[in-house]
């Protein structure tokens, strides 16, 4: 029994951020006055400490808690992703919450635990590590969403995401326990020891909580049939939220889902890839035929994120190297065009008029250029043109598909891509080739602080769109370690 | 099994009783109807409100903190029991733990959550 001796390099990024997230409430509990953009900068900071931390274990594995944690270079990467989104995140709050929200500190220092939660997502090897990470993300995420107390949708928010939420944790609980019980053991060595030598369906019992847990994880990455949430929640929360909810919950859920996959796979076959199939065809076919009629442009972004959710569970069912360096990939360069599309809405927004329906948009390249030109570029990415990140992200899980021999997937993987242009492109035309509307004329202030996000967000996609291969080379290693 | 066989037995002899009684007072009991006895009790006077009543939030607000705080005696009680054989280590994690929920409190204190306004 090793269970206490404390290995703090192993959990270094959540040990960084929980004593960030507190010294932020402190912060803001002594001084209520603060400028929101010094206590924006010391998130930044911590964030940045945070970030050289998880990079750490990038060469130096290690096993800690007795399995409860693995610091490797999956941890590594995902904690890196995960860090990058909320700065993007903090960067396109900061000159909005004082305006928009009240007490802007406990909107910093959630922001902070939920990515704190992310990181032990990331590095948990076991169930419990990963409920532990999935829950302190999620209370989190539940009073973001309805921060805009006043607002009835913000309200409609909150209220619906905790309460599916909070049954998605119970299925997720009760799946973990029907795993305990037959396996004996919440650790995923234990339980992946139990898999290849019983097969998933060897137990009735086990089947079902394998099944459970599916359903937990399924509402976190919003897939068919558990996304019902994600369009009316990502309307409703402040849209830096929306846009945190969408890449790094997302991404963590992948993470957490990833992990216990790689734990169920054995050498006979496991039967659950038809489970998967089943669901990546409708959560890609769904996601981007609703977004088709969708005139709420952060609806839209909503039911994208669906899809792309989609997309992300081919890499997931291929289950080979190719697969999980393409999730990773992918989920990197989402974070990117994602954050940034929000962050568009967000930069064009004011308190007394929220930048959202598509004729909103229209018109907006004379009047706005950088927001159009940048909105362009993230619409681009997200339907996957060449030469933006988007492109190449798809190119690698949909070829990770095709190896693995789901060609039908993946055909309908393409299809519904090019179905998802037609929406993706709407917005540009409507940008780029309307005339405005005399009375909503983009009046929002120039923000600073979300110019330099949406700018950083754009050159990613930029620089990742065109030299991919390094970064490929990079999560190919991290995924021959995992296998 | 045959331990709890007792126990059954006296939960089905308690449920039984229960019922006998019940049932006997339906059979042989005097009734008389009246309106008076349907209405609530209220030291003798006609009631002045109706019991489903809108309760203020702030009742909600204590209730949640209470359990909040609550809580953390779930895990010290498991704590003091192997505390000696822990050690430093113990002590130190639930010193964090306990420095934690201080924290927690001189938010909701600072917050105005404990003022009933």
């Amino acid at each position: 029994m090793n269970g206490f001796e404390f290995d703090w390099i192993a959990i270094a990024p959540f040990l960084i951020l929980s004593v960030l997230g507190f010294a932020v409430v402190v912060l803001g509990i002594s001084f209520p006055k603060m400028y929101r953009g010094t206590l924006g900068t010391i998130v930044l900071v911590g964030f940045a400490v945070a970030f050289l931390a998880s990079l750490q274990s990038w060469d130096d594995a290690r096993l800690a808690f007795g399995g409860m944690i693995t610091a490797d270079k999956f941890s590594s990467a995902f904690s890196c992703i995960f860090i990058l989104g909320a700065t993007l995140t903090i960067g396109l709050s900061i000159n909005q919450v004082e305006e928009k929200y009240l007490l802007y500190s406990d909107y910093f220092a959630l922001v902070v635990f939920a990515t704190a939660g992310m990181t032990l997502m990331a590095s948990g090897t076991n169930l419990l590590t990963l409920f532990l990470g999935l829950e302190t993300l999620s209370i989190a995420l539940y009073v973001l969403a309805g921060f805009r107390r006043s607002n009835e949708f913000a309200l409609e928010a909150s209220f619906k995401y905790f309460l599916l939420g909070a049954f998605a944790s119970g299925f997720l609980l009760y799946g973990i326990a029907l795993i305990y019980g037959i396996t004996g053991s919440t650790d995923l060595t234990k339980i992946s020891a139990y898999v290849s030598s019983e097969g998933i369906l060897g137990s009735k019992m086990f089947f079902a909580g394998f099944l459970l847990l599916l359903v937990g994880f399924g509402f976190k990455i919003s897939v068919f049939p558990f996304h019902l949430w994600a369009p009316d929640v990502y309307q409703g929360a402040p849209t830096p939220i929306s846009a945190f909810m969408a890449t790094g919950s997302k991404a963590a859920g992948f993470a957490a889902l990833m992990r216990f996959m790689i734990a169920m796979q054995s050498t006979t076959q496991s039967g659950w890839q038809d489970i998967i199939w089943v669901i990546a065809a409708a959560t890609m076919i769904l996601g981007n035929v609703i977004a088709l009629r969708q005139s709420n442009v952060k609806r839209m972004l909503a039911y994208s994120s669906i899809a792309h959710a989609g997309y992300i569970l081919i890499g997931v069912l291929a289950g080979n190297t190719i697969g999980s360096s393409g999730i990773i990939f992918y989920l990197l360069t989402y974070t990117f065009m994602n954050i940034g599309a929000f962050g568009v809405i967000s930069y064009l927004s004011t308190a007394e008029h929220e930048f959202i329906t598509l004729s909103d948009f229209r018109g907006l390249a004379s009047s706005r250029p950088f927001a159009a030109i940048a909105m362009a570029a993230f619409m681009f990415s997200l339907a996957g043109i060449p030469p933006l990140a988007g492109f190449m992200a798809k190119f690698y899980l949909f070829s990770a598909g095709v190896k693995a021999g789901y060609v039908w997937l993946v055909i309908i993987a393409v299809v519904t891509s090019m179905i998802s242009l037609y929406y993706y492109l709407g917005l540009v035309v409507q940008m780029f080739m309307r005339d405005k509307e005399a009375d909503v004329a983009a009046t929002a202030p120039l923000q600073p602080a979300v110019m330099i996000a949406i700018s950083i967000a754009m050159l990613a996609i930029l620089i990742l769109g065109i030299f991919p291969s390094r970064w490929v080379s990079l999560f190919q290693d991290l995924a021959r370690s995992l296998m | 099994m045959e331990k709890l066989i007792g126990l059954l037995i006296m939960i089905a002899v308690g449920v039984g009783l229960a019922l006998v009684f019940w049932g006997l007072n339906r059979l042989l009991g005097p009734k008389s109807p009246n309106v008076v006895k349907d209405v609530p009790f209220e030291t003798g006077r006609a009631p002045i409100s109706a019991s489903g009543r809108r309760m203020a939030v702030k009742f909600y607000m204590i209730a949640i903190l209470f359990v909040l705080f609550d809580i953390e005696m779930i895990f010290l009680y498991p704590w003091a029991v192997v505390f000696r054989d822990i050690g430093a280590v113990a002590l130190v994690s639930m010193m964090i733990f306990i420095a934690v929920l201080v924290l927690g409190l001189a938010y909701i204190w600072k917050r105005g959550a404990l003022e009933w306004q």
